[in-house]
């Protein structure tokens, strides 16, 4: 029998791993160059696929402790906003290519070590989604960080639009470290790893760390940003005004 | 005080407000280069011809290969080379290089009998 805790730990990572699918799915046909775009979708998909895992789980425990019925789709899909635990950093607008790319790089590198701990927190399931997940990953990390360097270390332009797009992000990376009561890592021991790998890649693409500034905090526990609710309109409005559609 | 409106957009954006890259033109040169991809295959020995892409530069034509081109198990290997620097026979001289081959049957190995000894042919 699985607790609660266990439980709200597997919606924040689904959610989490849902809204930045959602999100980065927006490009689907609009990337920047065709191959691109099939590249920011097969992340999106990896994502997608990442937060079913966690959404099964989720329902099979809440199922099992009779709190409430539940499936993966009834999770993702008649949930509201405020019941959603995810990062605010992936709910945030895409903005341009590097303000994309750059969300992904901080995500991912931070999901990065999330899932090397989590394999080891003690409990199976976990475990197991954690090492099917990595592989993925891993490859999101590559994949984000070679276009920070790309566009931060390229032409003025370029160099601009990443600066632009680490002064809007960055207030939104502090709330990675700070725990939330649910959670079975301790997020706050990763923080000097992060620091590192994204001071590492930032180096290299000649852009300056930021200073401490104030971070934004409230995603973990559902408190939002506006943009949440958009989201959600748009990913539940099939099965909120046809409920139990099917294809 | 400066107020700056900035207009958000959701689910299937205008063409002009997707914040992606101006239409690259190709024929400029600030194109991307074309690279031509080889994947081999879990069972293949050899690299295969699967097709051609657009990078920036070696790197980035691998990892594009890797999404556009291994997305279904196709390969377990990649290898990109610039398009440039594949040489082409001229197809106008097809008659005289090919053709000559055609009636020089010959040359196939098929007209020896082979000892039945000789096993693994």
């Amino acid at each position: 029998m699985q607790t609660q805790p266990t439980i709200d730990y597997a919606l924040h990572l689904a959610d989490s791993a849902l809204i930045l699918g959602q999100r980065n799915g927006e490009w689907c046909a609009h990337g920047p160059i065709l191959e691109q775009d099939i590249a920011i979708t097969n992340i999106t998909l990896d994502l997608i696929g990442q937060s079913r895992l966690f959404y099964q789980y989720a329902a099979a425990c809440m199922n099992e402790s009779g709190t409430a019925e539940a499936t993966e789709d009834t999770l993702a899909y008649l949930r509201t906003e405020r019941s959603f635990k995810n990062l605010l950093m992936c709910e945030l607008p895409n903005g341009d290519w590097a303000q994309t790319v750059l969300r992904q790089f901080f995500f991912s590198q931070f999901q990065l070590l999330l899932l090397e701990q989590l394999q080891h927190a003690g409990n199976e399931q976990y475990a197991a989604i954690a090492a099917k997940s990595i592989k993925e990953t891993q490859y999101h990390v590559k994949w984000s960080s070679e276009w920070v360097i790309r566009l931060g270390d390229g032409t003025a332009e370029s160099h601009e639009k990443m600066e632009n797009a680490v002064n809007a992000l960055w207030m939104y990376t502090g709330e990675f470290f700070i725990a939330a009561d649910y959670e079975a890592v301790d997020v706050a021991a990763l923080k000097n790893k992060w620091m590192e790998a994204v001071t590492a890649i930032f180096e290299e693409a000649t852009l300056s760390m930021p200073e401490n500034t104030f971070m934004q905090t409230g995603g973990k526990t559902g408190t939002h940003t506006e943009h949440l609710g958009y989201i959600l309109s748009e990913l539940q409005y099939l099965q909120r005004t046809y409920p139990g559609a099917e294809w | 005080m400066h107020i700056q409106i900035r207009k958000f957009y959701y689910g299937d954006i205008p063409e002009e407000n997707t914040g992606g890259a101006t239409p690259i033109n190709h024929s400029t040169e600030q194109g991307w280069p074309l690279w031509e991809v080889f994947i081999r295959s879990k069972q293949g020995l050899d690299h295969k011809h699967v097709g051609s892409l657009h990078a920036a530069d070696a790197a980035m034509a691998i990892e594009n290969a890797r999404d556009v081109y291994t997305r279904r198990q196709e390969g377990v290997s990649i290898w990109v080379v610039e398009s440039k620097f594949v040489h082409a026979s001229d197809p106008a001289d097809a008659e005289s290089l090919y053709e000559p081959a055609a009636d020089k049957i010959y040359r196939h190995p098929t007209f020896y009998d082979l000892p039945d000894a000789v096993k693994h042919m």
